[in-house]
């Protein structure tokens, strides 16, 4: 970033002013969602907390003022610098967010030089949308699941009554189980061998993870009515207490 | 508005019959007009444990296949004639029945009738499975043991996916227990499931408590209902099942081993 450069042609050296440039990190925004915003940034400070902690921040807003997408700067701010981070000026924005920016000490800069939208398409564009491709849908059963029934969940499984004997509960993700299980529990079908069940009182026929199973024989040393965790370790399911 | 009951099991032998009858009666005493049908095709009995054994014309098959009318195979009972009998055929099997011919007769009883009670045939075939597919309330017979309490959980497994509530996404049957054949002292000494046992496993709400006792086998032989038999323990059993059905607040009986008289003198458990 540069400064007009003015020279103090004042005598007495108190103070001077100097051309410099400085690389500053730019923060170019493709939503006006600030939740989505928040946990993005999140995301990133969580990855470098010393490299963002304090660090300066030019707020980049041409992208979405281009595709009209309208954005309060003062709450922008009031987040960014909860996250600890110092937005230092603001580019690409409309006369209004630029009132807004000098209200809450930002300064404007309207020179501009780099086209965000090439910069963007590799860095951030698919980005702030992470988020929801990774929310996978949860089944809840409130119902008690009765023998022969069987119940499939493409992600995580919950289950906040009985599964009987003779029930068969199938899940991608992760099962858990509120109530007795006294049937079958089948966590990550498809082979996620880090699924887990957890159940509030195992006393089931089979359980199974990624195809890794145990049968209630195996299960003798389980005490009932106990809150435990199952998860595979080296291939074999560890039943441990919660 | 008709309320349709169907008592069901999934297990033969535990009373399912016997219920309907009682249930039936102390329904038809209570001043409500009620019909109970046999849907044991083949295997009928309620009509023997009812009592109109000879006074079978038509049945429920008739009707369905448009040989009799409604009014012709309906069997008023001798007792109470707020009580029609609907029986079953003897001489045909589950096969001549449709859902589409159960619905139709059952839409005819509607218009007449406040409760219609389905005696279900034993398993989880179409007998059985016709016989809950139409209904409201579902009365589930079990027998304090394990193998009579799987067959209860799958049985309402099957009423939760199978009926024509859980098809259309209606609000699903209302599933009652009775509990019956109880004996409290063979729970005690370890013979028998607790009542606490069953409920573990089936959690419902508990209509009533029938215990074990002998005035049942005799009044089905003498094609008398058990709920007619006042002084007989299942008999008021029966009766507190209908009140508690019907919405009265009584406090559940025949749970516990009754004291002898030796027992009240000297105390002991």
């Amino acid at each position: 970033m540069s400064t007009d450069s003015q020279k103090n042609a004042d005598h007495s050296p108190i103070l001077e002013f100097k051309s410099s440039t400085f690389s500053v990190p730019v923060l170019i925004l493709a939503t006006n969602k600030l939740i989505a915003i928040e946990k993005q940034l999140q995301k990133k400070i969580y990855l470098a907390p010393d490299f963002f902690k304090n660090s300066p921040l030019v707020l980049d807003l041409q992208y979405l003022n281009k595709n009209n997408l309208d954005i309060d700067v003062t709450n922008l701010t009031h987040l960014i610098r909860r996250l600890d981070l110092l937005p230092i000026g603001i580019r690409g924005g409309t006369a209004q967010q630029n009132q807004q920016a000098l209200k809450v000490g930002i300064p404007v800069h309207f020179g501009y030089s780099v086209n965000p939208l090439s910069k963007m398409k590799k860095q951030e564009i698919a980005k702030p949308k992470a988020p929801e491709v990774e929310t996978i849908p949860t089944t809840i059963i409130t119902r008690p699941v009765r023998s022969g029934q069987r119940i499939y969940a493409s992600g995580d499984l919950i289950i906040l009554a009985q599964v009987s004997p003779g029930a068969e509960v199938l899940a991608e993700g992760n099962i858990h189980v509120y109530g007795s299980l006294r049937g079958r529990a089948l966590a990550g079908v498809v082979g996620n061998t880090d699924a887990r069940i957890f159940c509030s009182d195992l006393q089931a026929e089979l359980i199974s993870i990624a195809g890794n199973y145990k049968i209630s024989e195996n299960l003798d040393g389980v005490v009932p009515h106990q809150l435990v965790q199952i998860y595979l370790q080296n291939h074999t399911l560890v039943i441990k207490d919660i | 508005m008709a309320r349709i009951i169907v008592v069901t099991s999934g297990k033969g032998g535990v009373g399912k019959t016997t219920t309907s009858a009682s249930i039936a009666i102390g329904l038809a005493k209570k001043g409500h007009k009620t019909v109970v049908i046999d849907f044991d095709v083949g295997l009928r009995n309620l009509d023997l444990i009812m009592g109109c054994e000879r006074r079978v014309v038509y049945d429920f098959i008739n009707v369905i296949n448009g040989e009799a009318t409604l009014n012709q195979a309906l069997i008023r009972d001798k007792n109470c004639n707020l009580l029609y009998i609907l029986p079953a055929s003897q001489t045909r099997d589950k096969d001549a029945l449709s859902q589409e011919s159960v619905g139709k007769v059952l839409d005819e009883l509607k218009k007449d009738f406040e409760y219609i009670i389905c005696d279900s045939p034993a398993g989880i075939e179409k007998g059985a499975q016709l016989a809950m597919y139409f209904a409201d309330d579902a009365f589930i017979v079990t027998n304090p043991e394990v193998s009579s309490v799987r067959d209860s959980d799958r049985m309402l497994g099957i009423l939760s996916s199978k009926s024509r509530r859980a098809e259309q996404n209606e609000e699903p049957i209302k599933e009652y227990l009775l509990l019956s054949r109880y004996a409290p002292n063979r729970v005690k000494s370890g013979d028998m499931l607790s009542l606490n046992d069953v409920q573990g496993i089936l959690s419902l709400e508990l209509l009533g408590v029938v215990p074990e006792s002998n005035s049942v086998l005799n009044a089905s032989n003498a094609g008398i209902p058990v709920i007619l038999d006042e002084k007989s323990d299942a008999g008021q059993a029966y009766a507190d099942i209908v009140d508690r059905y019907l919405g009265e607040n009584k406090p559940h009986r025949f749970i516990d081993e009754k004291k002898g008289l030796l027992g009240i003198l000297f105390g002991s458990k």
